[in-house]
């Protein structure tokens, strides 16, 4: 395979006594994308992420990260991933700026190169005015907010970001997701960890949904839906401007079409592949007055739902 | 671990907690130089050390007067409490503090941060030790106007030596505790209370003695054999407290004429030399107490070593 994996676990498992947080995980995140990690609370999402980095160790099988198992080569993985812990916390005496001088001085970037990268790192994330204030007087999001120029400053090529949201302002959000979202054209892989489904959703590229330490489904987005709702269909929506007898047999001959279902003015059709353009020509065609038609698009929180209540059951 | 002793060290230097303990030593140091200043003429006159030629500069440190301490004495007082000051958060203030996991995530080696953190917390407290007795040594110069000899000086090398490793023992304590206890309140209390059974109740207040007499007693006219024996065994049960192996190391280096450790019958003492001890003899008989010193110290932090490496890193 050409492109290198940057994430590999292969039947990770981690226990807490008699409790399995972890079981038997296998799931892989290709360089360069964004991939959401999902589960509820207490799903294995952290203890899953700190075996990634070689903070935890566990029980049986083995992460590798660009290859390096994490487990014996931790220096090595952590060199090359940025992690952003949930509740980050930063030295209250220190200024944002000795904060972030402190980490690459951890990371061993030279002085020169570091006070650059800290300037970058802050004009990124918006923090340049307070770079002088003690982070004991930083809000909630602005720790947040320099818990991720913490992350840039090392550059690394793997971040990992877990609950980044939390305690952010919706403009706050929206200028982390631009941030996250640019982040694969710089080459960097993210794995972002979450319950925000909508958030997840707008920036991540494959998702893995996460439930009592089981990867219970993991793919595309848009992959995924179909799959597990319409059994790999194509669900098209028809809106018509009045009820018309007999149009659901017609489209039902439409080749291609799978099943027809007429809800007043709505139409809901199965098919295997995009028909729209066929579709639209048969109702044009039998004198219906077509309204609007779209391919319903499935929501993350369908997907979820669904896979949650199946693994409840 | 340079990274982390240099932030360490910075974030002593800039701290109100080291001011604080600097100054705490800085008076203690002032308190026993002006009862030094009082009382050290009778003390030397006392001792015979002028007619001997002995150590007069020494004297500064350890000359009482009145109510007052010895110097040696405060710095014995003040140097385990810095230890602590300096050591009980090292370790959950990172946790508390949410910068635990953001810095293991970083290159390190997990023992760095916390051998880092030993080493800065010994470096702070020996410059703070260091200093003092410096300036006291100074001040004591001007004040006295007898220059220390060589050997003077060898002694109150030796001394600054012990001081910091003693210290370093209640700090690897304190790290311990630091180690173990999420919250800051219960590893400041803990060794505090250790330090006070094991200085205030057993050394200072005698009842470490009281305990030695009464598991050892000491009974008139029966044969001295038997006597050296209990006398020996009454010694072995107060050196239980590393106070009290800290005090016995520090009196044969600092008062050379003082004579042994052990008991010493009336029929010996008439054959021992008023002369003092010298050098290589003193650091013979103190070697075990520095050795014990060390490993104790050596112990603390192992412990807190092996705890904290085997520790979980959650994020919460």
């Amino acid at each position: 395979m050409a492109d290198t994996l940057a994430i590999e676990t292969k039947d990770l498992t981690k226990n807490y006594g008699k409790v399995t947080v972890v079981d038997h995980l296998n799931f892989h995140v290709k360089e360069s994308e964004v991939f959401g990690l999902l589960g509820p609370n207490g799903a294995g999402k952290t203890t899953t992420i700190l075996m990634m980095l070689g903070l935890t160790e566990p029980v049986s099988g083995s992460v590798r990260v660009f290859g390096f198992d994490s487990t014996r080569e931790p220096i090595k993985v952590k060199r090359i991933v940025g992690y952003l812990p949930e509740a980050v916390g930063f030295y209250d005496n220190l200024t944002a700026r000795e904060n972030l001088e402190f980490v690459a001085d951890l990371n061993n970037i030279s002085r020169v190169e570091s006070k650059q990268r800290v300037d970058k790192a802050l004009e990124m994330v918006g923090l340049t005015a307070e770079r002088d204030m003690p982070t004991g007087k930083f809000s909630r999001g602005m720790k947040q907010r320099l818990g991720i120029a913490d992350v840039l400053i090392k550059e690394p090529k793997l971040i990992i970001l877990d609950e980044p949201t939390s305690g952010l302002d919706p403009q706050g959000i929206n200028q982390l997701l631009e941030l996250i979202a640019g982040l694969p054209k710089m080459g960097t892989t993210v794995l972002l960890s979450s319950h925000q489904l909508y958030q997840v959703q707008r920036v991540c590229h494959s998702i893995g949904i996460l439930s009592k330490g089981k990867m219970v489904i993991e793919g595309s987005i848009d992959k995924l839906g179909r799959e597990a709702l319409a059994g790999g269909r194509y669900i098209i929506e028809v809106e018509i401007a009045e009820p018309k007898t007999g149009l659901a047999d017609i489209i039902r001959k439409v080749q291609g079409v799978e099943k027809v279902e007429a809800d007043g003015n709505m139409l809901k059709i199965s098919a295997a592949s995009d028909l729209r353009s066929q579709i639209a020509k048969v109702v044009v065609g039998n004198d219906a007055l077509l309204v609007q038609m779209k391919v319903h698009e499935f929501s993350l929180d369908d997907i979820y739902m669904k896979y949650f209540k199946e693994s409840q059951d | 671990m340079l990274a982390i002793i240099r932030k360490e060290l910075a974030d002593y230097f800039n701290s109100i907690r080291f001011l604080v303990l600097f100054l705490m030593v800085l008076v203690a140091g002032g308190c026993g130089l002006y009862a030094a200043q009082q009382g050290i003429r009778a003390a030397l006159e006392q001792s015979q050390a002028v007619t001997e030629g002995g150590f007069i500069f020494l004297a500064l440190f350890t000359s009482s007067w009145g109510g007052l301490p010895i110097l040696t004495l405060a710095i014995a007082i003040i140097v385990p409490i810095t230890g602590i000051v300096l050591g009980f958060d090292t370790i959950n203030s990172e946790r508390s503090g949410g910068t635990m996991s953001r810095l293991l995530a970083q290159p390190v080696y997990r023992d760095s941060v916390i051998n880092g953190k030993f080493l800065a917390g010994i470096m702070a407290m020996a410059l703070i030790v260091g200093t003092t007795i410096l300036l006291v040594a100074g001040y004591g110069l001007r004040m006295i106007g007898v220059p220390p000899t060589a050997e003077e000086i060898i002694r109150l090398f030796l001394f600054l030596v012990i001081i910091i490793i003693y210290g370093a023992f209640w700090m690897g304590l304190a790290m311990l505790f630091s180690v173990v206890f999420r919250r800051a309140a219960g590893s400041l209390l803990i060794p505090i209370v250790i330090f006070l059974i094991f200085y205030f109740f057993w050394v200072f207040l005698g009842f470490g003695q009281a305990i030695a007499e009464a598991v050892a007693p000491i009974i008139a006219g029966t044969d001295v054999a038997t006597q050296i024996q209990q006398a020996g065994l009454q010694q072995t049960i107060m050196r239980l407290s590393p106070s009290f192996i800290f005090q016995e190391a520090y009196i044969v280096l600092l008062v050379p004429m003082w004579k042994g450790l052990g008991a010493i019958t009336y029929s010996d003492l008439a054959y021992i030399l008023p002369n003092p001890l010298s050098l290589g003899q003193c650091l013979l008989v103190i070697w075990p107490h520095m050795v014990g010193l060390i490993s104790l110290s050596a112990i603390c932090f192992g412990i807190s070593y092996i705890v904290f490496m085997k520790q979980e890193i959650r994020a919460t």
